[in-house]
C-alpha cells in the first residue's frame, strides 16, 4: 500500500465519529483554544479587524457633534449627513494611521508601545499552549519591575555590560517567582490558576504601592510614592539615537518571541508542553509529568511577562510609580488571542496594538476623539476573534471542517 | 411494523457515507446490521432515528413513505433506539427514568408516581423483561440497565426497535439473556434492528443479516445460508482468518512476576484485590473480564499511573511499583492503553509525533533537548511503511486517522522500542476486522521472537485466540490463568462471578496454580 493514497471515505467518517463517541466533553477551554490556536484563519482576523473599525466608525459619528447636527434634518439633506460623516471618520482614521505609521517617529512610538505587550502578549500565549490560563501578566509584570528595578537602581558601580544583563534577569527571575507560584498550587493543590493568578495581581499591586513607599525603593528625596531612578548602566539604550524613543527592548522583545516559538515547535520541552495541553493523560501515560509542566510553564510565562516589566522600566520609564503596569499585563491576553496564541502572531498583534496606541494618542491631539476610542476598538477585535462564529455568520464565511462537524454534531451514537 | 430503505444515498462534503441503500426489515423480524466501523452504519441509523435527511431515497414504514425531522417524530412514528451508552439518571429508579419526558401527571404538574410504576410494572411483565421499578439505575448491573433501555423505547410504543451494538457492555450470560428477551419480542411483533460486529451473535439470534461496506450493501444473507467465514469476507472485502495461526507456546523464565498487587482507583476504593501473576519469556497470558471488574486499575499500575497500595511488580527482579511511568516505560515495559483515544495518543498531534510520544526526549529521537525530526520521520516513514498505516501523509493529524489506523500507530510505536514485555489492553479494541487480524499477527509474532506478552481484553474472541494462558479478571480479583485450549463456557461463567464448577482447561486438565 502506498502512503500517499488519500485515506478512504470511511476513515474520515469514523475519525469524526470517533470525537464524537467519546463520552467526556473535551471542555469548553480546551474547544475555546482549539478555536483559537486552529480554527482562526487569516480572512477571520482581517474581517475582525474590519467588523471592529466600521463599529467604531459609527460611535465616532455619534459621537461627534458636527455630524449628529447633520442628522437633524437628515432626510431633507441626506448629504450633509454622509459628508460631514466621511471629514468625521476620514479626518479620525487618518490622524490614527499617521499618528501610527506616518513617518519614523510615529514608526518609533508604534514599537515602543508595542514592546511590552509582545512579551506579556507570549506570558499568555505560551501557557495556553498548555491549556493552562495565565490572567497573572499584571502581577508578573510588576515582580519584574520591582526585582529587576531593585538590582537597576540597587547596585551602583557595574559596566554596563554586566549591569544590564544581571537587571533583566533580575526581573525576568521576579515574574517568574509569582508565576511558579501558581503553578506549585496547581500542580500540588489542584488550584486552579485562573483564581490564584488573579488574586496574585491584587497582591502585586498592592505590594507595590507597600514597596515604593520603603526606604528600600522610595526616592529619598521625594514624599510621594515613586521609585529611585534606574541607573544609566542598567537602562537599555537607544536604537536610533536621542530622536526616537524606540529602544534595544524591542529587539530583546522579537529575539525572545523567537525563542519561545523554537522552544514550542522544536524542543522536547515543547513537545511535553503541547502534549499536556491537548491530552494531560495521554501524556501521563507516554511518561511525561503534568505537574512538572504546570509549575515550569507558569514559571516561563511569569518571566516573560516580567521581561516586559523590567524592559517597560528600563527602556521607557525609568522608575516605577503606582499603577506602573498600567493594564499592560492583561493587554497581553488580548494581544495573544489575537495572535492565535503563536509566538509570531504575538508580535504581529503586538505590533497592530502598539500602533492603535500610538496612533490614538496622535488621533486625540488631532481630533479631539478621546484615545477610549482605542480601548473600545480593542475591545471589539478581541470580541470578535474570541466568537469567530458572530463574523462567520455575519461575512457568510463557512469553515473547511463545518458541513462535516454539523452533520455529527446531533448525533453522538454509532454503529 | 415494517420497515424500508429505498436507495438511500447520504453524502456528506467529499464523503459518501451511504450510497443506494435498500434496506428492509420487515414486521417481527430481527435484522443483524454488520459492518465494519466506518462502514456507514451510525450515518444509516441516524437517517432512520431522523437525525440526518437523506439526500435521496425514501424510507418507508408499513409501506408509507415518511420524512422525520428529528428523533422526536421518529419516536411518534414508532421508532426506538437503544444506544450503546446508556442515557439513564443513575439517581432516578427505574420507573422514573422510564417515564422521563412524558411522566404522567395529576393535575399542577404533580408527578403520579404510583400510576408510573404500575404501567412500569405491567409493561415489564407483558414483555417478560423483569425489572424492579423501585430500583435505583445506579445500583443495577449493566444487562439490567439495558433492559431499562428497552422498556423506556416500548413504554414510548415502539414498534422498531434498533439497538446499538447492545452486547458489547455485556458478559456472555447476559448477553445470552438478551437475546431472550429480543426473541421474545420478536414474537410480539416487534421489529428489531440488531447493529453489532460480532458475527457469531448476528448469525445466533438474526432472522436476516445485511452487510453494509464502505457505505454500500455488500449483501443481504440469512444465518442459514452463511457462517463466520462468509459474511467476515463480506465486510471486508476479501477472505479473513478469524483464527490466529500460530504454534504452541515455548515459555521460557518469568520476566514479569506480580505478588499481591492491590490497586485503589480514583475513588478511593480498592479495585484490584491482591493479584499474582507470573509472566514467562515466550507466552501470551490473556486475561477476560467484563469492563469495570478491575482492569483498568490493573493496568494502570502495569504503566504506574496508578495508586498501588501493596504489593509488588518485578520485571526481572527490579522493582516498578514506584517508578515514575517514564522509568517503567524506558525499563522497556511495552504499553497498548485501555483507551486509545484519551490515553494512547494526542489526536492534534502528527503520526510522527505520536510515533515518538514516549520517547520523544531519548535517543536518537532527541538530543540535549532538541528534538530531532528528520530521525522522527525517517522513523514514522518505516513504521507507516511496516504497519500498513493508511494515512495521507507522516504529517497529518492523528485525530483524521481510523480508529484501525490509530491504533496501528500505537501499536507500531511500541514494537520500535526494545521491550521486555508488552501489556496489550484491549489491543483491537473498536477497529476493523482487517486491522485486527493483523494487529493479532504481530502480537504473536512478538510472542514467537521469546518475548513475554499480556493480553487485556474484554473481548472473549480475543482473549480465546490469543491466550496461551487464560486468567479472568472478577471484582479485582483473578482466577487463572489456566492453560489453553480453555472452555469457552467456564471462562464466561468466570467472568460472571460464578464458580463454573468444572473443569476451565478444555482438555479436562487440572487448574493450574500460578507458578513461583
Amino acid at each position: 500500500m502506498s502512503t500517499s493514497d488519500d485515506p478512504p471515505p470511511e476513515a474520515v467518517d469514523e475519525a469524526v465519529d470517533e470525537r464524537e463517541r467519546r463520552d467526556e466533553d473535551p471542555g469548553w477551554l480546551a474547544r475555546f483554544r482549539t478555536e483559537i490556536v486552529d480554527g482562526q484563519t487569516l480572512l477571520l482576523t482581517f474581517l475582525a479587524l474590519v467588523t471592529a473599525l466600521a463599529i467604531g466608525a459609527v460611535l465616532i459619528i455619534l459621537s461627534e457633534e458636527a455630524t449628529r447636527e447633520t442628522l437633524t434634518y437628515f432626510f431633507a439633506r441626506p448629504g450633509d449627513f454622509f459628508a460631514a460623516a466621511w471629514e468625521t471618520v476620514g479626518g479620525a482614521y487618518g490622524a490614527l494611521f499617521r499618528g501610527a505609521l506616518g513617518g519614523p517617529r510615529a514608526w518609533s512610538e508604534t514599537l515602543v508601545s508595542a514592546t511590552p505587550l509582545i512579551l506579556t502578549g507570549l506570558a499568555f500565549a505560551l501557557p495556553f499552549r498548555a491549556l493552562i490560563i495565565n490572567i497573572g501578566g499584571e502581577g508578573q509584570f510588576l515582580g519584574g519591575a520591582l526585582l529587576g528595578g531593585l538590582v537597576g537602581f540597587g547596585v551602583t558601580g557595574l559596566p554596563m555590560v554586566i549591569h544590564l544583563p544581571l537587571t533583566l534577569l533580575a526581573g525576568f527571575l521576579g515574574g517568574a517567582i509569582v508565576g511558579w507560584v501558581a503553578g506549585i498550587l496547581k500542580a500540588r493543590t489542584g488550584a486552579h490558576e485562573v483564581i490564584t493568578t488573579i488574586m496574585l495581581n491584587n497582591i502585586m499591586i498592592l505590594l507595590t504601592d507597600y514597596l515604593l513607599l520603603t526606604a528600600l525603593f522610595q526616592r529619598p528625596d521625594r514624599p510621594d510614592p515613586i521609585s529611585k531612578a534606574v541607573a544609566g548602566s542598567a537602562t537599555l539604550p537607544l536604537l536610533f539615537g536621542a530622536g526616537f524613543r524606540v529602544h534595544w527592548g524591542f529587539v530583546l522583545a522579537v529575539l525572545v518571541a523567537i525563542a519561545t516559538w523554537w522552544m514550542l515547535e522544536r524542543s522536547t520541552l515543547g513537545f511535553e508542553i503541547k502534549a499536556v495541553g491537548h491530552n494531560p493523560r495521554a501524556a501521563r501515560f507516554a511518561g511525561m509529568n503534568p505537574d512538572r509542566i504546570y509549575w515550569l510553564v507558569l514559571a516561563i510565562a511569569g518571566g516573560l511577562a516580567a521581561l516586559g516589566g523590567i524592559v517597560q522600566l528600563s527602556g521607557v520609564q525609568g522608575r516605577i510609580t503606582p499603577g506602573f503596569a498600567a493594564g499592560l499585563g492583561f493587554d497581553g491576553i488580548t494581544v495573544a488571542l489575537l495572535g492565535r496564541s503563536s509566538p509570531l502572531g504575538v508580535i504581529a498583534a503586538a505590533l497592530l496594538f502598539g500602533g492603535l496606541r500610538a496612533g490614538g494618542l496622535a488621533m486625540q491631539a488631532d481630533t479631539q476623539i478621546s484615545l477610549d476610542l482605542v480601548t473600545v476598538l480593542q475591545a471589539l477585535i478581541v470580541i470578535f476573534i474570541a466568537a469567530p462564529a458572530l463574523i462567520r455568520s455575519l461575512w457568510h464565511v463557512k469553515t473547511r471542517k463545518e458541513s462535516g462537524l454539523e452533520a455529527t454534531a446531533s448525533g453522538g451514537w454509532s454503529a | 411494523m415494517k420497515m424500508e430503505m429505498r436507495g438511500v444515498t447520504k453524502r456528506f462534503p467529499g464523503v459518501i457515507a451511504n450510497r443506494d441503500v435498500d434496506l428492509v426489515v420487515e414486521e417481527g423480524e430481527i435484522l443483524a446490521l454488520i459492518g465494519e466501523n466506518g462502514a456507514g452504519k451510525s450515518t444509516l441509523m441516524n437517517v432512520l432515528y431522523g437525525l440526518y435527511d437523506a439526500d435521496e431515497g425514501e424510507v418507508l414504514l408499513d409501506d408509507q413513505p415518511r420524512t422525520f425531522n428529528g428523533p422526536g417524530d421518529a419516536i411518534a412514528a414508532g421508532i426506538g433506539m437503544v444506544h450503546q451508552h446508556f442515557m439513564l439518571v443513575p439517581v432516578f429508579t427505574v420507573a422514573e427514568n422510564i417515564v422521563l419526558g412524558v411522566e404522567p401527571t395529576r393535575g399542577a404538574g404533580r408527578l403520579a408516581v404510583r400510576r408510573a410504576e404500575e404501567s412500569v410494572r405491567e409493561l415489564s411483565d407483558r414483555h417478560n423483561l423483569p425489572v424492579d421499578p423501585h430500583a435505583v439505575i445506579e445500583d443495577l448491573p449493566v444487562g439490567l440497565q439495558q433492559r431499562v433501555e428497552i422498556l423506556k423505547a416500548l413504554y414510548r410504543d415502539a414498534e422498531l426497535l434498533i439497538m446499538d451494538e447492545p452486547t458489547a457492555v455485556l458478559t456472555p450470560q447476559e448477553t445470552e439473556e438478551l437475546f431472550t428477551a429480543m426473541r421474545a419480542l420478536k414474537d410480539q411483533g416487534t421489529s428489531i434492528i440488531f447493529i453489532t460486529h460480532k458475527l457469531g451473535e448476528a448469525l445466533e439470534v438474526a432472522d436476516r443479516i445485511s452487510v453494509l461496506r464502505g457505505g454500500e450493501i455488500a449483501g443481504h444473507t440469512t444465518p442459514a445460508e452463511t457462517d463466520q467465514d462468509q459474511l467476515a469476507a463480506m465486510m471486508v472485502g476479501r477472505e479473513v482468518d478469524l483464527v490466529v495461526d500460530r504454534e504452541p507456546a515455548t515459555p521460557g523464565e518469568v520476566v514479569l512476576a506480580i505478588r499481591g498487587l492491590e490497586v485503589v482507583n480514583d475513588r478511593g476504593q480498592l479495585a484490584v484485590k491482591g493479584v499474582d501473576l507470573d509472566l514467562r519469556a515466550g507466552e501470551i497470558v490473556a486475561i477476560a473480564g467484563v469492563q469495570g471488574n478491575g482492569q483498568s486499575e490493573f493496568v494502570e499500575a502495569l504503566n504506574g499511573v496508578a495508586e498501588v497500595t501493596g504489593g509488588s511488580i518485578e520485571l526481572d527482579g527490579r522493582e516498578l511499583v514506584g517508578l515514575h511511568p517514564k522509568e517503567i516505560l524506558r525499563a522497556g515495559v511495552g504499553q497498548v492503553q485501555e483507551d486509545r483515544y484519551a490515553e494512547a495518543m494526542v489526536a492534534e498531534f502528527s503520526v510522527a509525533e505520536n510515533l515518538v510520544l514516549n520517547t520523544w526526549d531519548a535517543e536518537p529521537y532527541a538530543r540535549r533537548g532538541v528534538l530531532q525530526s528528520r530521525t522522527i520521520d525517517e522513523l514514522a516513514r518505516k513504521e507507516v511503511e511496516e504497519f500498513d498505516i493508511r494515512t495521507p501523509s507522516i504529517h497529518t493529524d492523528m485525530g483524521n486517522l481510523s480508529g484501525g489506523n490509530q491504533q496501528k500507530v500505537v501499536v507500531a510505536r511500541e514494537f520500535a522500542r526494545d521491550l521486555r514485555v508488552l501489556v496489550a489492553a484491549g489491543p483491537t479494541r473498536g477497529i476493523d476486522v482487517g486491522s485486527i487480524e493483523y494487529i493479532h499477527e504481530r502480537i504473536v509474532a512478538f510472542r514467537d521472537a521469546g518475548h513475554a506478552v499480556l493480553v487485556v481484553s474484554t473481548e472473549l474472541d480475543e482473549v480465546m485466540a490469543l491466550g496461551d494462558r487464560v486468567a479472568v479478571m472478577h471484582g479485582g480479583t483473578l482466577s487463572g490463568p489456566y492453560d489453553a485450549p480453555v472452555d469457552r463456557d467456564a471462562i464466561g461463567l468466570l467472568m460472571a462471578g460464578i464458580d463454573p464448577d468444572r473443569p476451565v482447561t478444555a482438555s479436562g486438565s487440572a487448574e493450574q496454580p500460578p507458578q513461583t
